[in-house]
């Protein structure tokens, strides 16, 4: 195939991402299970690299993990979303980016859902009207936060204080990225990459130095699947899911896990905890876990950002063995020690995982 | 310690760690087996098929899966009339893989 065509191919499955100027929408699970990564998120694009990013305080969940667990009809799920819309258009903003890829899952599906049944919007602009007075535009264009940390991936790899390199070997860092089912498998041309070459981890994992890990359950679920957790004798599914992915990672020896999407760290980061105690296995060297990070937390290690900060302490798995390698420096006497050194409780050691 | 819940057993077949000796051995004896490309015609001609669960294309599948008792179950019902070995469109003999896999069974299976 000649190279132009090559590139026209590549091109179908690249995705417009604004520079600038957005309207952010945080994740309802992202604020419980990893705060600082929302944080550092404005932190990375709005302090260190400039850029525009509006923050409503008005703005609530978008509904997303209800209407996947079948708790409420799509209907309610569009008129939640109609109103962050709203608040979007109020502020100023064409462009929306989200903190959550079943928020993205859901707005997306939404968006193309009024495309194909405008009868739809026009009975949703009516509810959010009648019921709040509000009025909204469809934004121009919508993307997940990753999108940007990728897009701004040269500025960061350009500001890194530390690689995804082994420090002693200065071989490269072995990196497994997750994507997220809802980032591309729903809506393809939505993600940078599409559904078969989604990039949008592996290009930043690319940038910053380290390698990608191509394993056989590499696109697989993290085993979150909404109901298969939520529902609590569906759960040894949702955990022989994870399982399967770790035990096809294994013989690659990652050094540490890259996800999207809040559910999959937290997924690919507990589950090891269970595994651990009620089959013995762990899947790092010695005993020890896979840290599995949010992609502003493996930014936030590029540019120097004290770890703890990052939060790297809420979770299972020790990120030290990482650190260590990459040689970051941290402070393990402050490991737990919260905002303004206010002591957070030190947590119980599992059984089998070892954790630091 | 109990959390309520555990690993589902996976159904996920490890073709390293499988059983293949049959298989080998039957496309030694007819090459053309390797052929197959599981359209399941041989099943929906199969007389037998709609009442014991014989079916041809299932046999190969658990062949190379290394499903030893699926297979065994299923010859058990052929009739051998060689319906299926008629409309196969790769041409396969599966008559006589039947005939083939029936006395080879025995010895194989002593191996597993
Ligand atoms: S030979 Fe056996 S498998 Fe083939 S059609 Fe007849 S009964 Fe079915
Ligand atoms: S008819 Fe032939 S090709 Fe089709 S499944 Fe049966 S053996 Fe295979």
């Amino acid at each position: 195939m000649i190279y132009q065509g090559k590139q026209k191919i590549w091109s179908d499955y690249q995705k417009e991402i604004p520079d600038n100027h957005w309207f952010y929408v945080r994740s309802c699970i992202r604020q419980n299970f990893w705060p600082a990564s929302e944080k550092y998120f404005l932190v990375i694009c709005r302090d260190m690299l400039g850029r525009d990013i509006f923050e409503s305080e008005h703005h609530t969940t978008c509904g997303g993990i209800a209407y996947h667990c079948d708790t409420i009809p799509q209907e309610t799920a569009m008129t939640i979303v109609a109103r962050q819309f709203a608040l979007m258009t109020e502020a100023g903003y064409e462009n929306l980016v989200t903190s959550c890829i079943t928020s993205f899952g859901n707005y997306a599906e939404i968006i193309e859902t009024w495309r194909e049944f405008p009868e739809l919007e026009a009975r949703i602009r009516e509810d959010l009207w009648k019921a709040c007075r509000r009025e909204f535009k469809v934004p121009k264009y919508l993307a997940h936060a990753s999108d940007l940390i990728y897009k701004y991936r040269g500025e960061i790899a350009e500001r890194a204080k530390f690689h995804l390199v082994d420090k002693q070997t200065g071989e490269p860092l072995k990196i497994v990225e997750h994507i997220g089912c809802h980032y591309s498998k729903m809506f393809p041309h939505k993600g940078v990459g599409g559904a078969e070459y989604p990039c949008v981890l592996s290009g930043m994992v690319d940038a910053w130095g380290g390698e990608v890990i191509d394993y056989p359950e590499r696109r697989h679920c993290c085993g979150y699947g909404f109901r298969q957790y939520h529902v609590k004798a569906n759960r040894g599914y949702s955990m022989s899911n994870t399982y399967k992915k770790f035990e096809s990672m294994e013989p690659y020896h990652p050094d540490a896990i890259v996800t999207n999407c809040p559910g999959c760290p937290f997924f690919l980061d507990r589950w090891q905890y269970v595994i651990a105690e009620q089959e013995g296995k762990t899947y790092g060297p010695d005993g020890h876990g896979i840290p599995a990070l949010t992609y502003e937390e493996l930014a936030g290690l590029v540019l120097g950002v004290d770890p703890w900060d990052l939060g790297l302490q809420v979770h299972q798995v020790g990120p030290e063995l990482l650190l260590d390698k990459m040689g970051v420096p941290y402070d393990p006497a402050h490991k737990y020690d919260g905002l303004d050194e206010k002591a957070l409780k030190k947590p119980g050691l599992p059984n089998v995982l070892k954790c630091c | 310690m109990d959390f309520g819940f555990r690993l589902s057993p996976s159904s996920a077949v490890d073709l390293d760690k499988v059983n293949l000796a049959l298989y080998d051995r039957l496309a030694e004896l007819d090459p053309g087996i390797r052929t197959c490309i599981g359209c399941g015609s041989c099943s929906a001609t199969c007389t037998s098929s709609a009442y014991s669960g014989m079916s041809v294309r299932k046999v190969l599948l658990a062949l190379q899966r290394g499903r030893m008792q699926d297979v065994e179950k299923m010859l058990s019902n052929c009739m051998l009339c060689g319906k299926c070995t008629m409309v196969c469109p790769r041409g396969i003999n599966t008559r006589r893989l039947i005939l083939n896999a029936c006395r080879l069974y025995d010895n194989v299976e002593e191996e597993v």
